[in-house]
This record gives C-alpha cells, sequence and structure tokens, in this order.
C-alpha cells in the first residue's frame, strides 16, 4: 500500500508539471507581460516607461520559457516559467501581481468555500439517499413515478434559477433567512442556511435518480432475495443490506470530491456574496493576475490527484477484497 | 391516543401562536449584528476588490471612495459650492503662487505664460492635524518604536491590524508631504502619476533615477530640488513653466501626506506575508479609519479619534438652503460613526437587500429600472409608486465624462484633412442617432454630447449656441439632429453616393473596432451596424480582447472606435489634451487615441492650458470647440447620467463628481431606519406550515401504501 502510495505520489510530478506548462502556453497565448502591466497599472497616463519598470519589478522582463541571452542552466532558470513556476512545487504561491500573499488569500477563502460545500455535501448525501430509498422503496408505484419526473424536473432546471428563485422566494418575500452575506463563527449559520438548501435541492435532480440506480441493481440480487426470504421486511432488507453494498460506488464518489470541497462554487459564491474560492480564480484571470491563475490551477489539480488516491485507498477499507499493488 | 394527539395538537398551536405573535420584532432576514441596530452605520457595498488603496498608486473610483475618506491632500472640492471650488483641507490657506523666469527673477502674476520657467506653490499646512492612530507610531518609555522590529513570536500572534494592542499618533508636518511626493517618484511604488510629475516636478526625474536601487524607507532623507521644507507647517514646490492645473493634482490623494514610520512598519516580511502592507491598511489623518480590511468579504471605516475641528459648509450654491442642505452648517464632521463596504458581486441581491433597509443607497442596474424610475410626459424621470411608498429619493447627475466614437485620423479612408474624409466622418456623425442609443440602452441615462467638454466643466456651453451646427439644429428650444438626407448630401458630396465609392465603384467598407465581444454587447453592435447602413456603409465589427485592441490602438491599425474619459479635475484641459497633437497615441503612446494633429488647435490648447477662467480663456476654448466640430475626428457620443437612490433617512445629498471625502457630510437618521426595516421586514411563516401539511398529505397515503404492502409480503 505504501509502496502504491509512493509510486502515486511520484506519477504526480510529471503531471503537475505538464498542467503548469499547459497553463502556463494558454495563460501567455491571450496575454503578454506588456498586457499585465497595463491592467495593473491602470488606463490613464501608462507610459511605456511605467509598464518597463512593472515586468521589471515582478520578473516579467524575462524571456517566457528559454533565455538565448544566458549561458549553461541559466537558460531555462532565467525564464519567467522557471521564475514563477518552481516554487509552486514547494507550496510557496509567492506574492499575486497586485501585490497579496496568495497563500494567506488561500488560506483566508477557503474555509468559507468549505463552510458552504461541506454542509451541501452532507446534507445532500443524506437528502438524496433518503429520496432513492423512498424511490425504491414504493417502487412501481404512483410514487415512485412521480419522483422519477420530479426528479427530471430538477435536474433540468438552471442551478441560476434555484439561486435566484430562492433568494427571491425565502430570502425576499418570506424574509426569512438573509439574501446574501457572510460572517465569522456561529454568525455564519443564518447565510449558510440558504445556499445550502438550495444547493441540495438543485442536487436532488441527479443525486437521486443515480442513487437509485445503484440500489436498483442491488435489490435483484441473490442476497436481497435471501434476506426476504429468511423473514426480514423490506425495509429492513434496504437499510441493512441494500445500503451497505451500494456504499462503495456511492463512498468513492463522495471521497473523490472531498478536496475540491475547498475550491468552493462559482456562481453560488458569487450570488451569495460568500468570500470563497469559488470566484477567485475567474477574479484573477478577469485581472490577468497570472500569479494567481497558476497558483489556483496548481492547487486544483494537486487536490483532484489527491482526491484519485484517497478513493483508491477507500476502495480497499470499503471492499476488502480489493488490494492496491 | 386521543388524548396525546390532542396535546400534540395543542402544543403545535401554541408554538404556532408564539412564533407569529413574536414577528413584530423579529427581523430573521437582517444580515448584520443586532449590536448595530441603533447605530449611525452606512452600509454601502462593492463589487470588485480594491486594487491598491496606497495614495501613491489609487487611482480608480473604487479605491476613491474609501481612501477619500482616509487620506487628506492639502486641497479639497467645497461639498455644496458649483462651479466646483476649491478650498483648503489640511492646508491653512490656498497656495501662495510666485513665478519666476530663467534666471530666478520673481515675475508679477500677469506676466505671459512663455515668460515663466517656473513656478512655486507655497502651502501653509494647518498646525494639529494628526496621523490617525496606528501601531508604526508606537514606541516604549525610552522613545523606541514597539513595531518597527517584529520578533517571530510577536508575529505569529498578529494576523491583522487589530491584533496590535497599542497605536499612537503624531502630529502631521510638511516633511509627512515631502515624503508622499518622493514617493510617488520610486520605481517600487508604480505610481501611475510618476512620469505625468516627473514632467512637472523640478528634480523628480533625477531623484527618481538616484533613488532607484535604494529601499523606500531610505528615501525620506534624500532632497529632491523642486520640493524644499520651509519649516514644520511650510513646504513649497517648484513646477517647471506655468500649469495652473497643478492646484487640481494637489486635491487628489496623491499628494496626502504620509508618514515615514508607516513605511518602516509595514516593509517588514512577516507583515507583508500575512497581506498587512499599506497597500491594504491605509494610515491617513482623515474623518475616518480602516479597521478591517477583508478585501474578499468586507471593509469597515471608523471615525478617526485623532481627527482635526472640520465643520460642514455654511454656504452653497443657490437653492441648497431650500434643499435643507444647510440645516447642518456650522456643525462638526463626521456624522456617521461607521462605513461598512461589503463584497456583493451580483446587482440582484444587492437592489433587493436595498429594497429590504439594508442597504443605503443604490445604483439602479438596467434589469430593476422600470421598477426604480419612470418617464413624464416632459421626458423628465421620477420614481414609481413603489418607491415613492418607501420614501426613497432619487438623485441625478450628468457624470463630467464623455464618450466618443474616434476616428482613427491616420487610417486613409476615415482620417487626414481632406474635404472628402470631413464630409464623410461628418455624415456618419450625423447617421450615428445617440439620443435613440441613449434610449435604447441606457433607460435614458444619458445625454448626447455637442462637443468636447462634458456639462459641469468649464467652457460647456448650453442651450443653442451650445450645438455642434454640423450634426443638429435648433427647433422648439432644443437641439434636433439633422435629417438623414444632409447626411446622404454628405456622402454624395465625399464621393460615396448611398454608400459606394465613386472612385472604385464598389461599396464602402468601414472596420470598427471593439473589445465588447460577449453576448450582452450583440444587439448594441447590430445598431451600430444599422446606423451605417443608413448610409449604405457596411460596417465590419472586428471585436477582440481588451489586450488586442490596445494594441491595435496603440499601433494605429483601429480604423474606428469607442472610447471615454472621466474628468480627473475640472477644467477644460484635462479634455482638450485629448486631442492636442503631442499626446498623439502612435506618435507618442499618450492619450490622443484618435491621433488628430491641428496646427492651429494644438497652438490654442498650448496657450489655453496656461490660462486662468476668464473671458479670454473662454474665446478659445469656443473657438478650439468649433475646430473640432468642424474636422470631426470625434463623434461625440454621450455623457453618462448617474441615477442613484438613497433611502429616506440617508441626508445632506448633493452630488459632487469632484470630490472624494464627502462621506464626512452625510447623515443617517438610524431610529428611522430601524423603524422602517422592522415594518418591512416581518417573515412570513404560513407557507412554511402550508409546505409541512402538504408534504404529510402526501406522506400519509405513502404510509399507508406501504403498510398494506407489507402485510401483503407477510401473508
Amino acid at each position: 500500500m505504501i509502496q502504491y502510495i509512493i509510486r502515486r505520489f511520484l506519477y504526480a510530478i510529471p503531471l503537475l508539471f505538464g498542467v503548469n506548462v499547459l497553463t502556463f502556453v494558454l495563460f501567455f497565448i491571450v496575454n503578454s507581460p506588456d498586457d499585465m502591466a497595463r491592467m495593473q497599472l491602470g488606463q490613464k497616463h501608462v507610459t511605456e516607461q511605467a509598464v518597463e519598470n512593472w515586468k521589471q519589478q515582478r520578473g516579467y522582463h524575462l524571456p517566457l520559457l528559454w533565455n538565448d541571452q544566458q549561458q549553461g542552466i541559466k537558460k531555462v532558470k532565467e525564464t519567467i516559467f522557471y521564475q514563477k513556476s518552481v516554487n509552486l512545487f514547494l507550496f510557496q504561491f509567492g506574492i499575486s501581481d497586485s501585490g497579496r500573499n496568495i497563500g494567506a488569500d488561500i488560506k483566508q477563502r477557503m474555509w468559507p468555500s468549505l463552510a458552504v460545500a461541506l454542509p451541501t455535501l452532507l446534507v445532500g448525501l443524506l437528502v438524496n439517499i433518503t429520496v432513492a430509498l423512498m424511490m425504491v422503496l414504493f417502487r412501481g408505484s404512483y410514487l415512485e413515478f412521480s419522483s422519477i419526473v420530479l426528479c427530471v424536473i430538477l435536474m433540468s432546471i438552471s442551478s441560476l434559477f434555484y439561486i435566484i428563485g430562492g433568494q427571491f422566494v425565502i430570502g425576499k418575500l418570506l424574509k426569512l433567512v438573509p439574501i446574501s452575506g457572510y460572517d465569522g463563527g456561529l454568525d455564519a449559520i443564518k447565510f449558510l442556511v440558504l445556499p445550502v438548501i438550495i444547493s441540495v435541492i438543485a442536487g436532488i435532480g441527479s443525486g437521486a435518480r443515480w442513487y437509485r440506480t445503484l440500489f436498483l441493481e442491488e435489490v435483484n440480487k441473490d442476497y436481497v432475495r435471501t434476506a426476504r426470504a429468511k423473514g426480514l421486511t423490506e425495509t429492513q432488507t434496504l437499510f441493512r443490506h441494500v445500503l451497505q453494498n451500494a456504499l462503495i460506488p456511492i463512498l468513492t464518489g463522495v471521497v473523490v470530491v472531498l478536496p475540491l470541497l475547498f475550491m468552493g462554487s462559482l456562481i453560488l459564491e458569487s450570488f451569495f456574496s460568500i468570500p470563497g474560492l469559488g470566484s477567485y480564480t475567474i477574479d484573477a484571470i478577469n485581472r490577468q493576475d497570472f500569479a494567481i491563475v497558476r497558483s489556483m490551477v496548481f492547487l486544483g489539480s494537486v487536490l483532484y490527484i489527491f482526491g484519485l488516491l484517497l478513493t483508491d485507498i477507500s476502495y480497499t477499507i470499503v471492499d476488502p477484497r480489493v488490494r492496491l499493488s | 391516543m386521543k388524548r396525546t394527539s390532542q396535546k400534540t395538537c395543542l402544543l403545535l398551536t401554541l408554538i404556532v401562536s408564539l412564533v407569529l405573535s413574536g414577528c413584530d420584532d423579529l427581523q430573521l432576514n437582517n444580515p448584520y449584528s443586532d449590536s448595530e441596530a441603533g447605530q449611525t452605520v452606512l452600509y454601502s457595498s462593492f463589487t470588485e476588490r480594491p486594487k491598491h488603496l496606497d495614495p501613491a498608486i489609487s487611482y480608480s473610483a473604487n479605491e476613491y471612495a474609501l481612501i477619500g475618506q482616509i487620506y487628506e491632500p492639502p486641497f479639497q472640492y467645497h461639498y455644496l459650492k458649483r462651479p466646483y471650488t476649491l478650498e483648503p483641507l489640511t492646508a491653512e490657506k490656498m497656495p501662495d503662487i510666485s513665478y519666476f523666469d530663467a534666471e530666478g527673477k520673481q515675475l508679477s502674476d500677469k506676466v505671459d505664460a512663455e515668460n515663466i520657467a517656473f513656478t512655486e506653490y507655497l502651502i501653509t499646512l494647518q498646525q494639529g492635524i494628526k496621523f490617525q492612530p496606528h501601531p508604526a507610531f508606537a514606541k516604549d518609555k525610552q522613545g523606541n518604536f514597539l513595531f518597527h522590529q517584529l520578533s517571530q513570536q510577536q508575529l505569529d500572534s498578529i494576523n491583522s491590524l487589530v491584533d496590535f494592542k497599542v497605536a499612537d499618533s503624531r502630529e502631521v508636518t510638511a516633511e509627512d508631504y515631502i515624503y508622499q511626493i518622493k514617493r510617488l517618484a520610486h520605481p517600487k511604488i508604480h505610481s501611475p502619476v510618476a512620469e505625468l510629475m516627473k514632467q512637472h516636478i523640478v528634480g523628480l526625474t533625477e531623484f527618481s533615477k538616484q533613488i532607484a536601487k535604494k529601499k523606500l524607507v531610505n528615501i525620506a532623507s534624500i532632497p529632491i530640488s523642486g520640493v524644499e521644507f520651509v519649516n514644520q507647517y511650510q513646504y513649497r514646490i517648484r513646477i517647471k513653466g506655468k500649469y495652473p492645473q497643478f492646484i487640481y493634482w494637489l486635491a487628489m490623494p496623491f499628494f496626502s501626506p504620509m508618514a515615514w514610520e508607516a513605511d518602516v512598519f509595514y516593509s517588514q516580511q512577516g507583515l507583508i506575508d500575512k497581506n498587512i502592507t499599506l497597500d491594504w491598511y491605509p494610515v491617513g489623518t482623515g474623518p475616518y479609519m480602516l479597521v478591517e480590511n477583508n478585501p474578499n468579504r468586507r471593509m469597515v471605516l471608523e471615525k478617526n479619534p485623532e481627527f482635526h475641528p472640520a465643520y460642514y459648509p455654511s454656504e452653497g450654491e443657490e437653492g441648497d438652503r431650500e434643499r435643507g442642505l444647510l440645516e447642518d452648517a456650522g456643525e462638526k464632521l463626521p456624522f456617521i460613526d461607521k462605513v461598512v463596504y461589503i463584497l456583493e458581486k451580483e446587482t440582484i441581491p444587492y437592489w433587493n437587500k436595498f429594497l429590504q433597509g439594508y442597504y443605503d443607497a443604490s445604483g439602479i442596474a438596467s434589469d430593476s429600472f422600470d421598477q426604480a424610475v419612470q418617464f413624464t410626459g416632459q421626458g423628465g424621470e421620477e420614481l414609481t409608486p413603489l418607491m415613492k411608498g418607501k420614501g426613497i429619493q432619487l438623485q441625478t447627475a450628468v457624470a463630467t465624462s464623455t464618450f466618443y466614437m474616434g476616428f482613427n485620423m491616420l487610417n486613409p479612408e476615415v482620417g487626414g484633412d481632406s474635404e472628402r474624409a470631413r464630409k464623410l466622418r461628418r455624415a456618419i456623425a450625423i447617421a450615428m442617432d445617440y439620443e435613440e442609443h441613449i434610449a435604447i440602452f441606457m433607460n435614458g441615462r444619458g445625454v448626447s454630447a455637442q462637443g468636447v467638454l462634458p456639462p459641469g466643466i468649464y467652457g460647456y456651453q448650453t442651450g443653442q449656441a451650445g450645438i455642434n451646427p454640423y450634426v443638429y439644429d435648433w427647433g422648439n428650444g432644443q437641439a434636433q439632429r439633422k435629417s438623414i438626407e444632409v447626411a446622404k448630401q454628405l456622402m454624395i458630396e465625399a464621393g460615396y453616393a448611398e454608400g459606394i465609392d465613386n472612385k472604385t465603384g464598389e461599396a464602402l467598407i468601414l472596420y470598427f473596432d471593439t473589445a465588447a465581444s460577449g453576448p450582452d454587447d450583440r444587439a448594441r453592435l447590430n445598431w451600430y451596424r444599422k446606423q451605417f447602413e443608413k448610409l449604405g456603409i457596411q460596417l465590419v465589427i472586428r471585436a477582440t480582447d481588451y489586450n488586442r485592441f490596445q494594441q491595435k490602438m496603440r499601433s494605429g491599425n483601429a480604423q474606428i472606435f469607442i472610447w471615454g474619459w472621466n474628468a480627473d479635475y475640472p477644467d477644460p484641459e484635462n479634455f482638450f489634451f485629448l486631442l492636442y497633437g503631442g499626446h498623439g497615441k502612435v506618435k507618442y503612446g499618450g492619450e490622443n487615441a484618435a491621433n488628430y494633429q491641428n496646427a492651429e488647435f494644438d497652438r490654442l490648447f498650448e496657450q489655453m492650458r496656461n490660462m486662468e477662467n476668464g473671458s479670454e480663456r473662454l474665446k478659445i476654448i469656443r473657438k478650439m470647440e468649433a475646430i473640432v466640430r468642424y474636422d470631426a475626428p470625434w463623434l461625440f457620443g454621450l455623457h453618462p447620467k448617474n441615477f442613484s437612490l438613497y433611502h429616506s433617512w440617508y441626508q445632506n445629498l448633493k452630488p459632487n463628481l469632484m470630490a472624494n471625502n464627502t462621506m464626512k457630510y452625510k447623515r443617517i437618521d438610524a431610529l428611522k431606519r430601524v423603524e422602517l426595516r422592522k415594518k418591512w421586514n416581518r417573515p412570513v411563516f404560513w407557507p412554511l406550515i402550508v409546505l409541512v401539511i402538504m408534504f404529510g398529505a402526501i406522506l400519509i397515503p405513502a404510509i399507508n401504501a406501504y403498510r398494506r404492502r407489507a402485510k401483503e409480503t407477510m401473508q
């Protein structure tokens, strides 16, 4: 197992390097260091000298990937790519082009993202599994049919509609929670209720249908028939046996997204003014802040790789037959 | 069993009645802490975190909204007087201005500008002005600074400025103003006005070179030849030639005092790593200080306890007294205790929270416009009954900005000084119906432009005399756009009858370069195309991203474009310089995006920019407007009109488009706000109860069905 984990970590290095190169190339195809300087310096009274000064101070005066003017290893080291990317592997994100410490910003912004994402995941999981089990329990009845129709309807609605509709009905008409905002500590709860409810409702359609499929696959298996034959009620069969056996795909699906919870949700955070990481990357792209873009892409890649590793490990925990080698 | 059900019912009834009876005071949707309810706190918002709060770097409106309340330059714009008038802020009086020739001989005030080699501004400061309390000034008993060399142990317990338990202040001196001028020149600061100021302030270029390699904290003791410390409360700035607009720069935050202690304090790496920098935590002398800065969530200004005495103005323009704007005359400023800026990215939640009373003021997004404003029969605007019912106040003001459609004068098709090109430009100017544009795309929030200058800028002319005679006629007491037939006739004269080039026999194709390429822009771009089609011209839209667009502009590859300018200060020089030949974008990298060059216009500009306001200057301004209207390098587009809504508890409101420090004059009636918020935000519970009942109604048959099924399975 440990060997497997080490091997996966080693695989991650070229993968992350590739992601870095790709991000770098894509970013600089669209933006030149001159463009970045002009974006940071504003629109008025910007002279060529000011642009040059800015590039010099931030290290954007160097060639992008290869420095012909230098000798030996410096041909690689004296480039924007090397100077800006190597430290990422040590998780030193550096200073953004607007002068803020990116690491400090990420630390500050990941908690609000997590505060929305974690309850959404847990409550969503609970609701989706419950609804799916109910559908399986009442399979073949009008209740299952209506639930499927409802799920399809819920799936077909845009998430933006849920957000605006939720804010309008619960926040504006019923006045039960603040329409948007955020606060620290326990005061955050009143601001999180609405986004969590909306996220859970928006996810019921697809979530419940997916879990229903998993459960239906299980209910026709021999062990379920055996359970029924020995006299267990339908609820006992579902909750004691079916649910347990369907846990493998559920768990793996959940574990893979766990690390990405930190990354937040763009639209939700934007509409509810939650100061999370969701909008951090988009804002940086709009501001042409390469330092933040590369950091966030790198972080996203690391978390995703970590998530996949966790999934593999979780397989071995929930299914003893699986061995990592 | 029956008894239990009765008890449950009774309990439920009791809970529901308790909840409903408590509703009168309940405000479940209140996003703020209850402790702030009765305080005079102003709630505002920001959509994007400000890039910089360092007064040497900040140069955009959203940044000025904050630092304008914190930093104080020597001069300010009078809050009420119009036209915009400068007055002392931290200065004792307006500056003493002296002129000198190249030999250093003092000249009289009336001498011609070309004889003036240098101008000196002697600025006298008020005594007793102090910086806000800040840890950078804190000293121990021996007089050593407490926090200028923080240990790792100290840094571990610090995450923001409030974690410093000791703060102190000190009196502002002339040295602090001089230090800030030095900061403008430091290459690491990247001040947007550094290059401009180097052109004006004597010795700033040399100083900048001299300190290029030095750390910011080491520059305070190095002198600049053009900036002189006279005494504790006086300093002198020497500028090249005569530049009367320099006084306006002295009313901008660039020239606020800066304490060297602040730079020393914030230069510590441990603080920089925690985003505690001068760019995020200002140290000013103004009425407010930034006590919380989380640009990802909210920023909070609180009253500066060290703020010097300042009073509400006792005179204004005509009608101010009747509007109640002088009721607070002579009262000590500021009135509001705390200002909270909250990150609110989307307009819909912002608007709804404004209607609930949780924001004190709001702009009007286009999707809320019809809900807020309606136009009267006479074309005036008024609030809808819904807004009036809430007691909301509407304020409108034409911005001191001009948005124009520019022609690249270096382009052989639309540019140049030929009669053909001039007539083509004028024909397009007539065809582009900006009144329609304002009505369709801006909900009527704009005024079509007649020239370079927007309203509120010296030289702007209203009425018949102020119209652009090549595009408008005067009729029924207002400017009326010439008919499209006039434009078509101009096209014939230019050799493009019906949009066909009579030399080649081919259709005239023009190119419009723009950075507007989103789905929202499509309708607007189609509208442009249609306007050109009126003359038979095919307009090809070359949409690109803003970087490429700017590149095209710099290299002169754009043909027709749209650009705008917002006044830095209320002087016509700040608009006419956009057409001055010496500022051509392609040749000199300046702000003259149309690359317009007219010898007579340039001569008049050089003359006008050095003159004081008066009849002579006005005459030149009129001539310049006439030249530009004749040549038409711009199709004068529009001046936007700002619509703002304020709740009834928000007082002392008067739009001031030049001043950045108006927060101190505003007043909030906190008690009225509390009452109205309570009235508007009573929670509604009954739909929830209905929902629970409905859910139960669905669930009960399902449970029964399940029981039946279970029984069948058992059997």
